[in-house]
């Protein structure tokens, strides 16, 4: 069994689909990321894990550039995405956020009804032609984000309306709708009970078949479940970055070893 | 207290929980104290507006109504000719009307007829003139009509004028008062609405003086106004708010559109006469030019609130909309500008309702002249409410003290209204989410 995913994972690691060399995060004076270095494979599921304020969350704001929209906050480095870089003057941010989505930490739905924070996405990339085929979008989405079944008879309800575990599902159904070729997701499951969790964990295990998914996580076993690379993030540095299974089984930085096991964080 | 007794047996006294109740008590009083000062503050200012309502309202409501006498009047074909109406002697052929129901008078002296002519308003000759130019066929009939009386016996008939006081003292002497008794005995006097208060514009004549000059003025003055400050004021906020970069110069920009909100309106109009009508040549005394100045004043009003409403739109929602890659446009469109909108709205209709009120700027580019008919455009001289209060109250006629307490009353319910349209509008936008 253990041997069959590792040949899998073999094969996936063939393709990088973003690569970060070098980058240093400042907000202000505040020295938030030190010269990271990390290949996210594409067709794989990227656990980011670590203390709290380690830089996690600024990390992955930095691959799809949401970091351009605090006014303090300045990245520098190479970050390529197929090859391309992010940074560039030639990409558009809005081009490139539509291909690299994103699921916030908090739950953040428009204050509009739950199918147009759906739709929003599908609508502004023109990618439904009429109204029947956006209904679908909106449908399969709401369904891969485990909340069909719970608002299929009040879409027109206020997303703000829903609970924060709902909102953050309407959240991830929301990214998935403008279905994007990467999945940054900032802790989707710390506000989900169980049932949820496993259903969104179902969920990017799906995704996998076909985009390169990142998951910021503080539980152990989620990043042990659901993903193939693990990157453990200490004081802003990128401590060790290795197989899923290599670091939880033998990591080899005594700080991952301590943070595993519940020592520090 | 009941916490402390009523604790559970064998355990340790709680400290904190003591020390909390020991304290209740000093902090329910402290909250009571702030109670009744806020119940306080807020009935002081009710009774201020009490009294300034009840004020206005106790001299204005006397010109809501207007008095008026039903007079048969024969048309003379002597005294008034189909060929040369123009020159018609209608003031004659009313005094003739009016001397028939007095029955001791009679207007072969020419004194009489002048005091008795005085019983009539100036206008009541004008009324019958176009009447019979309207219908010159009524030349030789006796027709009915209803005209207002002068303002002294408007103010004799609303008791504003006493009959106890010496003749000498009064302006309307015993005999005037025997006739207009006479006439109200004859049950030709009436007192109904004083319609002319808003179908007429401004006149010399207290009975016939009106509001609609300075209404349509305002309504113009307020509508460019509107037309300026609203789509300026939001397009700067937003600029400065969504896109402009946060910096030494949008700090300096941000500071002077504050100063600017805090200038006294009398610098805009004179701001406004030095630039709008001397430099730039514009008329005088236009409401065009009024909204010109008055939409200068407004527009930091209508700044400042936009960009507040803009600032209270949580950073989470243009991030949710940004990571799904909208443009930074469409955040501002589609997501920002909707929830601040109730916002932006109130701010404008204060903003408006401010602008209406003002007085001090339109008094220097000449919205206070006296004009007789109602602006048939933006570009006609006209005055506008507050300027209008403002000529009423320096007019001599007692006439036009209840004049102005009426119009007042008006102006205070235009703003209501506004502020009331504010509330609404603010209610609709919220409930869309
Ligand atoms: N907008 C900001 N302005 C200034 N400093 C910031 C900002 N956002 C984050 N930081 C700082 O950057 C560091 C990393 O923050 P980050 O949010 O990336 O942590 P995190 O690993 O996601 O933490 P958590 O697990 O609690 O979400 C922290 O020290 C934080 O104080
Ligand atoms: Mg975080």
């Amino acid at each position: 069994m253990n041997d069959i995913r590792k040949i899998e994972r073999d094969v996936n690691m063939a393709n990088t689909k973003i690569s970060a060399r070098s980058v240093d995060v400042f907000y202000g004076e505040t020295h938030a990321i030190r010269n990271v270095s990390v290949d996210i494979a594409d067709r794989t599921v990227t656990a980011f894990i670590g203390p709290s304020g380690c830089g996690k969350s600024t990390f992955l704001r930095c691959l799809n550039r949401m970091n351009d929209t605090i006014e303090t906050c300045r990245v520098t480095g190479d970050i390529e995405l197929d090859g391309r870089d992010i940074n560039a003057r030639s990409v558009d941010a809005v081009q490139l956020r539509a291909q690299v989505g994103m699921v916030f930490q908090k739950p953040n739905p428009f204050p509009k009804s739950i199918y147009d924070n759906v739709a929003y996405g599908p609508k502004i990339h023109g990618m439904a032609r009429n109204k029947a085929e956006l209904d679908e979008i909106v449908e399969k989405a709401l369904r891969r984000g485990a909340i069909w079944d719970e608002v299929k008879d009040r879409l027109h309800a206020p997303g703000t309306g829903l609970s924060g575990g709902q909102q953050q599902r309407l959240c991830i159904a929301r990214a998935v709708a403008t279905e994007p070729e990467v999945l940054l997701m900032d802790e989707p499951c710390s506000a989900l009970d169980p049932i949820a969790t496993a259903q969104v964990e179902e969920l990017i295990d799906e995704l996998r078949q076909d985009y390169a998914v990142v998951i910021v996580t503080h539980s152990m076993q989620q990043a042990a479940r659901v993903s193939q690379k693990t990157a453990f993030f200490h004081l802003g540095d990128l401590v060790e970055y290795d197989d899923t299974d290599r670091i939880f089984t033998n990591p080899r930085d005594q700080r991952t070893e301590s943070y595993i096991t519940g020592r520090i964080g | 207290m009941t916490d402390v007794t009523n604790r559970p047996p064998g355990r340790t006294p709680n400290r904190a929980s003591e020390l909390v109740a020991a304290s209740l008590k000093r902090r329910h009083a402290k909250q009571a104290r702030l109670k009744w000062l806020g119940m306080g503050a807020i009935g002081i200012a009710f009774l201020m507006l009490f009294i300034l309502v009840g004020s206005l309202v106790s001299t204005g409501w006397q010109a809501f109504t207007q008095t008026h006498v039903t007079l048969d009047v024969y048309v003379d074909p002597d005294e008034i000719e189909a060929e040369d109406l123009p020159r018609g002697d209608f003031d004659d052929v009313l005094v003739d009307s009016l001397a028939s129901m007095l029955p001791e008078v009679g207007t072969e002296d020419r004194a009489t007829a002048r005091s008795v002519a005085g019983i009539l308003s100036n206008g009541a000759q004008f009324m019958l003139r176009d009447l019979v130019v309207a219908n010159p066929s009524l030349i030789g009939e006796t027709i009915t009509m209803t005209v207002p009386v002068s303002d002294p016996y408007d103010q004799l008939n609303k008791g504003l004028i006493e009959r106890a006081t010496p003749e000498a003292l009064r302006r309307v002497k015993d005999n005037e008062i025997a006739w207009f008794d006479t006439l109200a005995e004859q049950g030709a006097v009436s007192k109904p609405f004083n319609w002319a208060l808003f179908t007429n514009a401004d006149s010399r004549f207290p009975e016939l003086a009106g509001l609609k000059g300075a209404l349509v003025g305002s309504f113009w003055a307020l509508l460019v106004c509107f037309l300026i400050s609203f789509p300026l004021g939001i397009g700067a906020a937003i600029y400065l708010e969504e896109f402009a970069p946060k910096n030494k110069l949008s700090d300096f920009i941000e500071v002077n559109i504050n100063n600017l909100a805090a200038v006294p309106s009398v610098v805009f109009g004179l701001l406004a006469l030095a630039v709008f009508i001397n430099w730039f040549g514009l008329p005088r005394s236009v409401p065009f030019v009024g909204g010109l100045t008055l939409a200068l004043m407004t527009m930091p009003t209508i700044i400042i609130a936009t960009r507040a409403a803009l600032k209270a739109v949580p950073p989470s929602i243009r991030e949710a909309a940004m990571g799904l890659g909208a443009s930074r446009q469409q955040v501002v469109f589609q997501h920002v500008l909707p929830p601040a909108m109730p916002g932006i709205l109130t701010g404008t209709i204060i903003g408006l309702a401010q602008a209406l009120g003002e007085t001090a700027p339109l008094l220097l580019i000449g919205m206070n002249a006296f004009i007789t008919s109602a602006a048939s455009g933006p570009f006609d001289s006209a005055t506008a409410l507050p300027t209008q209060i403002f000529i009423w109250a320096d007019s001599p006629e007692r006439g036009f003290v209840s004049r102005t307490s009426a119009a007042i009353l008006v102006l205070l319910g235009f703003l209501v209204a506004m502020n009331a349209v504010a509330i609404f509008l603010r209610q609709k936008f919220q409930r869309k989410w």
